[in-house]
């Protein structure tokens, strides 16, 4: 009993804030793309923040409820209809046993998540329910959801009156124009030629369609090194802006490898990855540099937004329920 | 003491650098240091990843006071300064190996490449013990170092699309095991019916940074009636 798929998306997937702990045992981290989107649905609904959430990318699927609950849906816009009727992203939904969530391709950003209040009871692997898809670790049995998976859930929850959302706001960087991702420099920002740290700056890039959850590859002007040289494989993180020979670009993203052998350089400051992993492959875009202290600042700008949204979620929840 | 770099790669990561070149030495600094920091972790500290010349801290900043940074350093110079002890295992992991043509797709190559028998190259790559560096490119994945440059071999140069778990390989200089089933580019000479993923365990890979490993060939028949249990380990006194 639970969330039954009765169509399957593009690539849905079951993801928390990552694994964390075995990157040193060769572990990918994993998790969430967009962790504000995410934390969000979670914290509409007064979970836990790394609460498992379905994760839908692209095209998203329809999900029978087997039982009463309550879902909140964030991120990406893909048309949610419940039994045909249209509801909205950032606000607790009531759902009852049969009711059928439709979504469509995402016309903002592409990646929605899906979070149920209590949570998603899905085992641990290595202290995280994110899934691993190349590992096939984790997650729903390691896989992306197929049609006829029933993903089960903690606790049942009877109906109760929202009257109440996340504002739009906190959404409106997954429409952004135009769309400016901002960078502190790599530990081999000095390897690359003046001008192709001025190009990097100045050139608009684009996403290719061969991006995934590794790794989102860039289309665009290439980048030169002044001379070549081979990197021993060190650490990389969420980010990380790696230039391998042919010159392009490659952003490492949630899947990522907890090493890298390509130059970085740069690192998509963390305040600016939400609206990077929601950025569309045909949208162009462009970077602008920043210090460590300005991403820092940015970073915990953002983390006090989240607490006061936090506390003032808490008080709406603590009213329903009393 | 050898000077160490700090370069912060993001707002939640720090590589130390330790030199720019790969060194058995050095890499048993940076396992120690590991281990310091995993057993005695500051607050905010996520994880540790060891590479050959480099160590990543990963933290949380959020849960830091301000400047993050200068507090990691501190720690980390407190650990340098204190004498290294040898944080190598004691102990040798023994891998069956079988190297039959079923198994070793491309152990004729490097035999050809180096003029040699594909007796020769077992003979060589069984003599060796190899240290694990690191683990990393895939879960269990084993970073060794210490082949026989006789055997050196260069890549693929179309990278196979699927590789079964076990596969023994070679890539220039280097040699390893594929744990799981992945793409590769690695000249494939022989594959180990050994599990080096092992998820139910406190530990979830076979080996360990740190840890010494030898490889044993086996036969065909053996490869098929071969148990996890098989695994020997070698303790030095």
């Amino acid at each position: 009993m639970g969330l039954r798929i009765i169509e399957e998306g593009f690539i849905t997937t079951i993801q928390d804030l990552g694994r964390y702990g075995y990157q040193s045992f060769g572990f990918s981290v994993n998790g969430v793309m967009d962790n504000w989107a995410m934390r969000l649905a979670n914290i509409a609904l007064n979970n836990h923040e790394t609460e498992a959430v379905l994760e839908m990318s692209f095209l998203g699927p329809s999900i029978e409820f087997e039982e009463d609950m309550i879902i909140c849906l964030s991120g990406a816009d893909m048309s949610p209809s419940i039994n045909e009727k249209p509801v909205t992203n950032g606000k607790p939904l009531t759902v009852n046993q049969g009711d059928t969530l439709q979504l469509r391709t995402a016309k903002t950003g592409i990646h929605c998540y899906l979070a149920v209040k209590g949570g998603l009871k899905i085992p641990e692997v290595l202290h995280s329910k994110s899934t691993d898809m190349k590992v096939e670790l984790g997650g729903f049995q390691g896989r992306k959801l197929q049609t006829g998976d029933v993903i089960p859930i903690h606790q049942p929850m009877k109906s109760r009156p929202f009257n109440w959302y996340l504002s739009k706001k906190l959404f409106s960087y997954l429409d952004q124009n135009p769309t400016v991702i901002h960078f502190i420099e790599g530990k081999q920002y000095d390897w690359f030629t003046e001008e192709s740290k001025q190009t990097f700056e100045n050139e608009l890039f684009q996403l290719s369609t061969q991006s995934d959850r590794m790794g989102y590859r860039l289309t665009g002007p290439s980048l030169h090194f002044k001379k070549q040289q081979e990197l021993i494989t060190e650490g990389v993180s969420f980010g990380t802006i790696q230039v391998p020979s042919s010159g392009h670009p490659i952003v490492l993203m949630a899947d990522r490898q907890p090493t890298g052998g390509y130059p970085k350089i740069g690192q998509v400051i963390q305040a600016d990855l939400p609206l990077f992993s929601q950025l569309r492959p045909s949208k162009a875009f462009t970077f602008k540099k920043c210090s460590l202290s300005d991403a820092y600042r940015r970073l915990l700008a953002t983390e006090t937004e989240l607490n006061q949204i936090r506390s003032a979620t808490k008080l709406r929840w603590e009213a329903i329920d009393s | 003491m050898q000077s160490v770099r700090y370069i912060p790669i993001s707002e939640s990561a720090l590589i130390v650098e330790f030199s720019d070149t790969i060194d058995l030495h050095l890499n048993n600094r940076i396992l120690q240091l590991s281990k310091n920091l995993v057993n005695n972790p500051f607050p905010g500290f996520i994880e540790a990843v060891p590479a050959y010349t480099t160590i990543t801290i990963h933290f949380d900043p959020v849960k830091m006071k301000e400047n993050p940074y200068d507090q990691i350093i501190s720690v980390i110079d407190h650990y340098l300064t204190r004498s290294t002890k040898d944080v190598r295992r004691k102990k040798t992991v023994k891998i069956p190996v079988c190297y039959e043509e079923e198994f070793g797709l491309d152990l004729d190559i490097v035999a050809s490449h180096n003029q040699l028998t594909r007796e020769q190259v077992i003979d060589i790559h069984t003599a060796k013990i190899y240290d694990v560096y690191f683990l990393g490119f895939s879960p269990g994945f084993p970073f060794l170092g210490g082949m026989d440059p006789r055997i050196a071999t260069p890549r693929k140069k179309t990278p196979r699309l699927q590789l079964p778990a076990g596969s023994v390989g070679i890539a220039g200089s280097q040699t390893g095991v594929y744990p799981s089933t992945t793409p590769g580019g690695w000249q494939i000479i022989g594959r180990t019916p050994v599990k080096l993923l092992q998820l139910e365990n406190p530990s979830p890979t076979l080996l360990q940074p740190g840890d010494r490993v030898q490889f044993y060939s086996i036969s065909r028949e053996d490869f098929f009636n071969q148990k996890q249990e098989d695994v020997t380990w070698d303790y030095e006194s």
